[in-house]
């Protein structure tokens, strides 16, 4: 099964204004079906107003056993992170 | 003029109803999972029509009908669906077949209903025509994978061909009631929308290599109660537990 229908991975974007974000993955032959399958299975109460679907094995991920190297070396780096300043009410969330 | 709105809303609600439980015989042995979802998706979009249909069909009627008792306690005769829709799932192809023919003339007929001098009407039709429109996709997609497929899929796209186009006849004749309705500018004339029905359908099956055959003996009877024998079995199913419980809610 797994040859004919490959595995895809759903990102929904739930309003706009706010970017896609993976919520699953599902079989489908190929993309317009792995859309509509997508579609009736990740948006069926309303959540979203733009799907992507990707091959999962366009998909890269990092290896677990480097996640000590990967991110360790950033966790005591506060200043990093830009606590160091106002930012005025109006610009909202960012 | 009540009295044909109202034989004319149960020709579209049992249009609907109908279709609809067929679809969800399906749910929980769809061959995948995914459509697992959504097969019981396009039923809920043919039960939801039908629910609108019913509880104005009862408003027009004007004897306190409601969705409830016109869905499940009427007999076999009473019901004024078209012969497609009842036809036994079969298998996949016939089933997406099935829909698609539906839903190709469907969307055309909301489409036209959304100028209907009927509020109501236009209402209805707003929110049908959007579902109609995915059915011809997802339908239309799988007919044109299954046509264009496998040598068992193309086979079995094939048979479902040569079994359901004899029923579509049946979508575009116009009973006493649709014309009194059409006249009077409340619901679109069936007839008119043979040329959309016709390009929806080669559109699509000239990516499925399926060729639709001439019909010369088209099925028709259900609009004046005539149904196959598979209805009644389909209705004891639909029908059950309203039987078995009357005037039962939960």
């Amino acid at each position: 099964m797994s040859k004919e229908t490959p595995l895809w991975e759903v990102f929904v974007r739930p309003r706009n204004g706010l970017s896609h974000k993976h919520c699953g993955s599902l079989h489908a032959a190929d993309e317009v079906m792995a859309l509509q399958a997508a579609r009736d299975t990740y948006t069926r109460r309303g959540e979203g107003l733009s799907i992507w679907v990707v091959p999962s094995k366009s998909i890269f991920a990092s290896d677990p056993d480097q996640t000590a190297e990967n991110f360790d070396p950033s966790v005591d780096k506060v200043y990093r992170h830009p606590t160091f300043y106002d930012i005025p009410e109006e610009v909202g969330h960012m | 003029m009540s009295n044909a709105l109202f034989n004319a809303l149960l020709e579209l609600g049992d249009d609907h109803l109908i279709l609809g439980h067929r679809v969800s015989e399906w749910c929980g042995h769809a061959p995948l999972l995914e459509e697992d979802l959504a097969m019981p998706n396009m039923a809920l979009d043919n039960i939801g029509a039908s629910r609108n249909l019913y509880t104005y069909a009862g408003e027009v009627e004007g004897k306190g009908r409601d969705e409830d008792q016109l869905a499940y306690l009427r007999m076999d005769r009473e019901y004024k669906n078209c012969l497609l829709v009842e036809r036994p799932n079969e298998d996949f192809a016939h089933t997406m077949l099935r829909q698609l023919y539906f839903a190709a003339f469907m969307e055309p007929y909301w489409q036209a209903a959304l100028s209907s001098t009927d509020e109501t009407i236009r209402g209805i039709a707003g929110k049908a025509v959007k579902e109609m429109a995915y059915h011809i996709r997802h339908a239309g997609e799988w007919v044109i994978r299954l046509g264009d497929g496998t040598t068992e899929s193309a086979e079995r796209m094939k048979a479902a061909v040569v079994e359901m186009t004899p029923y579509v006849e049946e979508l575009f004749v116009m009973s006493d009631d649709a014309k009194a309705c059409a006249e009077q500018g409340i619901l679109p004339d069936r007839e008119a929308l043979r040329t959309q029905w016709g390009q929806t359908i080669s559109n699509i099956f000239d990516q499925a290599l399926l060729e639709l055959p001439d019909v010369k003996f088209p099925q028709l009877g259900g609009r004046i109660g005539h149904h196959g024998e598979e209805m009644g079995f389909l209705l004891a199913q639909l029908q059950y537990v309203q039987r078995a419980y009357p005037g039962m809610s939960w």
